[in-house]
This record gives C-alpha cells, sequence and structure tokens, in this order.
C-alpha cells in the first residue's frame, strides 16, 4: 500500500472513529466490571434493546421537541435583544448587564429556580432558550458593532432606505456571525436542555432515562441514552448548518 | 457651483478654512495631491460630511456618488449591485447599463478585477437618478481605451460632474474644467 494512501485512511474520520472504539473497548475490558464502565458491544446491546421500544423514540421525540422549541426562542431572543441593543444606548445599557448576569451564572442555579416556578417540562424548554440567548446576543452585537460601515454610507449615500439596507446591507453583514452562533449555541442547547431534564425529570424525556438509568445502576442504558443524545445532537447540527447555507444562498 | 467661505477640519487638521469657488462649467474636475482634499469636497457636496461655516450652493440635487472604493455588495453579482439604486430594481436596464461599460452583468464581484469593479461602480453611479455625478478617481485601474469609452459615457450623461483625478489626460478627455486644490485653496 503506498503511503499516501495509508495516511488518507488513517486521517479519515472513519479511523478516528474505529481508533477510539477499540480504546474504550481496551479500557472496559480492563476494568471488567460492565457497571463502570460499560464496553461498546454492552452499549450497542442496550441501545438496541432500548430502541425496540416505543417509549424510547416518543422520549428522544418529546426531548427534540422541548429543545428544539427552546433553541428557536433562544435565537429569537437574541436577534430581538441585539437588535435593541445595536439601535439605542438606554436599551444597551440596561440589557446588556442583564445578559451577562445571565452568561455567567451557572445553568444548575437557573434549573433549581425554574423548578421552583414552572412545570418540570417547560424547565428544559427555558434552560435552552437561556443559554442560547447570550450566544446569539453577543455575536450579533459583536458582528453590527464591527461591521464595514463604508456599506451603510454608500447605502445612504443612494437613498436606499430602511428596508433595502435592511434586507440587502445589515442582513448579510451579519449572516456569518449569525451562522456561526446559530451552530455553536446549539451543542449549548442541547446540553442546558438536558442537564434540565436530568434535574427536573420531566415524563418522557432523555434526562430522566438518563436520571433513571443511573439510579438503577443501568450503566449501558446510561451511555446508550447519552449515545442518543450525541447523534441527535450532530444531525440538529447538519440540519441547521444546512439550512442557514440555503438562506445564505438564497439572499444571495 | 458655488461654493462660498467653506471652512471645514477634521478635528485639529484644517482642510478648507473660508475658501471660495465659483464656476459655471458642467465638467469639473479636482484635481491634487493626495490628502488635499478632493474626497472631501466630494463628501461636503453630497452631504456625508457637514461643513463648519459656509455654503455649497447651485449642485441639483440628488447627487450620486461613486467612491474612492468601490463599495460594491459582495453577497449580489454586477447587476444586482446595480439595480439596488434602480426605483424600480429593473435587472434587464442595470445589465444594459454594465454591457455598455463592457461588463457581464451576471459575474459575482469576488470574480472581478480591480478595474472590473471601478465599471461596476460607475455603472451604479450612473443608473442612480442623479442630476450631479461625483466621482472620486472614476478611472483607477482602467486602460486608455476603457477610460476613453467610460468618459464618453459620462459625458453622455448631461449632466453635472464633479470628478477627483490625479490624472491630467483623464480631465483633458472628459473636456473638464481643472480645479486645482493646493494648502485648502482653489486654483482656477
Amino acid at each position: 500500500m503506498k503511503d499516501g494512501h495509508l495516511k488518507t485512511i488513517l486521517s479519515s474520520p472513519f479511523f478516528a472513529v474505529l481508533f477510539w472504539l477499540l480504546i474504550w473497548q481496551l479500557a472496559s475490558m480492563a476494568v471488567a466490571k460492565v457497571l463502570i464502565l460499560p464496553g461498546p458491544v454492552d452499549v450497542f446491546k442496550a441501545f438496541v434493546s432500548l430502541a425496540t421500544q416505543g417509549s424510547f423514540w416518543i422520549s428522544i421525540l418529546m426531548t427534540l421537541l422541548r429543545i428544539t422549541l427552546g433553541y428557536i426562542i433562544g435565537v429569537a431572543a437574541g436577534c430581538i435583544l441585539s437588535f435593541a441593543c445595536c439601535s439605542s444606548i438606554i436599551l444597551d445599557s440596561l440589557l446588556s448587564p442583564v445578559i451577562k448576569i445571565i452568561r455567567a451564572t451557572p445553568v444548575a442555579s437557573f434549573i433549581i429556580l425554574a423548578m421552583l416556578w414552572m412545570a418540570t417540562g417547560a424547565v428544559p424548554v427555558l434552560m435552552s432558550a437561556m443559554i442560547v440567548t447570550p450566544v446569539i446576543w453577543g455575536n450579533l452585537t459583536e458582528a453590527y458593532r464591527s461591521r464595514n460601515v463604508k456599506l451603510f454610507e454608500m447605502a445612504k449615500a443612494y437613498s436606499l432606505g430602511p428596508k433595502k439596507t435592511f434586507r440587502y446591507v445589515l442582513v448579510p453583514s451579519m449572516m456569518g456571525s449569525l451562522k456561526a452562533a446559530c451552530v455553536t449555541s446549539l451543542g449549548f442547547a442541547w446540553k442546558a436542555g438536558i442537564a434540565a431534564e436530568v434535574l427536573s425529570q420531566p415524563k418522557r424525556a432523555i434526562g430522566s432515562n438518563i436520571f433513571f438509568s443511573k439510579i438503577y445502576l443501568e450503566t449501558p442504558e446510561l451511555f446508550a441514552w447519552t449515545a442518543a443524545v450525541i447523534a441527535l445532537s450532530f444531525l440538529l447540527e447538519i440540519l441547521v448548518k444546512h439550512l442557514l447555507e440555503k438562506e445564505v444562498a438564497h439572499e444571495n | 457651483m458655488r461654493i462660498e467661505n467653506l471652512s471645514f477640519s477634521y478635528g485639529k487638521k484644517t482642510v478648507f478654512s473660508n475658501v471660495s469657488l465659483k464656476t459655471d462649467d458642467r465638467i469639473i474636475c479636482l484635481m491634487g495631491k493626495s490628502g488635499c482634499g478632493k474626497t472631501t469636497l466630494l463628501n461636503l457636496i453630497a452631504g456625508l460630511l457637514k461643513a463648519d461655516s459656509g455654503t455649497i450652493n447651485e449642485i441639483p440635487q440628488p447627487c450620486s456618488l461613486m467612491f474612492q472604493e468601490d463599495r460594491l455588495l459582495p453577497w449580489l453579482n454586477a447587476k444586482q449591485n446595480v439595480a439596488l439604486v434602480l426605483e424600480d430594481g429593473d435587472e434587464e436596464k442595470a445589465s444594459e447599463l454594465l454591457r455598455d461599460l463592457g461588463l457581464e452583468p451576471d459575474m459575482e464581484i469576488s470574480k472581478l478585477s480591480g478595474g472590473m469593479k471601478r465599471r461596476v461602480a460607475l455603472a451604479r453611479a450612473l443608473a442612480f437618478r442623479s442630476e450631479t455625478l461625483l466621482l472620486d478617481e472614476p478611472f483607477k485601474g482602467l486602460d486608455e481605451n476603457l477610460m476613453k469609452s467610460c468618459a464618453e459615457l459620462i459625458k453622455k450623461q448631461g449632466k453635472l460632474t464633479i470628478l477627483a483625478t490625479h490624472s491630467q489626460k483623464e480631465a483633458e478627455e472628459l473636456g473638464a474644467k481643472i480645479i486645482r486644490i493646493e494648502d485648502g485653496i482653489f486654483y482656477y
């Protein structure tokens, strides 16, 4: 086999996955206790067993709905807050500290508080939204502040008006930052949403199942649920990237 | 064009101090060293800058300003950049103008050379429904033949045209009245 060909195989994502699965299997064999570290085969078996149950898919669907809803609310709130902060110094000085405090506060504190205030099913939605909002707000505000002012001067010189300036100059100028923020915050939304589900334990939720797997010492199931979260997160990331790329292409 | 007692400064740096100018010519060429105030004067005429004192009169409005940098929107193609400043957004009209300047209307901005971008910017300035053309180094990066055809197109508009340039040749090609700016004073 030629060196170049071998290098291509070794640097492929497939090989990387295979390599880490092997390390995982070896570690599991070294520990030799499924309860502490189940191997990939144990987890796969647990996953297959779970996948044959209807409740597994209902839990996935409900979690997906909660986190997606929270994510959408977070993106919308981030855009609105950023627009408000960029268009008014007073609003900026009022809102900026609040958003910075939200960003610095541990998610667990918010989850516990939210559990006191609302139904358990709504907690993951709120947490996903709360983690996404500052990321979108921060990126968009930064993008607005570092925008190419010369293009806006051109828009003014040619009397483009607010509508055309917004659509053809402002939105495309911000699109790159919005896209990056949307992709980054999606992972955060999943982490916060699942953490909220673990703590608030709503009915039919991946997080609740993770919690119960831990309580009943079903470690392979715990790994299988986590694998489902990772797979869903990847799938959603691909979907969001695809949708945003389509949007950018449409704008172009 | 009539300028009376114009003063303008960027902070402590004075560009114009109580200067005046009057000319009835329809094509005016501002010449002078870099930093002498040509672009500043065009921006003052366009209303993008405000004079500290004095007035600029007899400039038919609105003005169409071709900036020293192209300031094209990279996410739009050539004809969309031009059509953007048209009231009806007619891309066919924009394409026609671009073809007159020897350009392919559907070309992406990122794929254009410096001279081509300059011509798109010129097409945009010509497309805008204005009474006055303010052109800041419009022929930068163009060879002599292209410069001549662009100059011809500008002359054909019959609008009051004020351009900033370093090239005597460009001024002659347009048959423009030359106004030199030196140390903030107009010489003509």
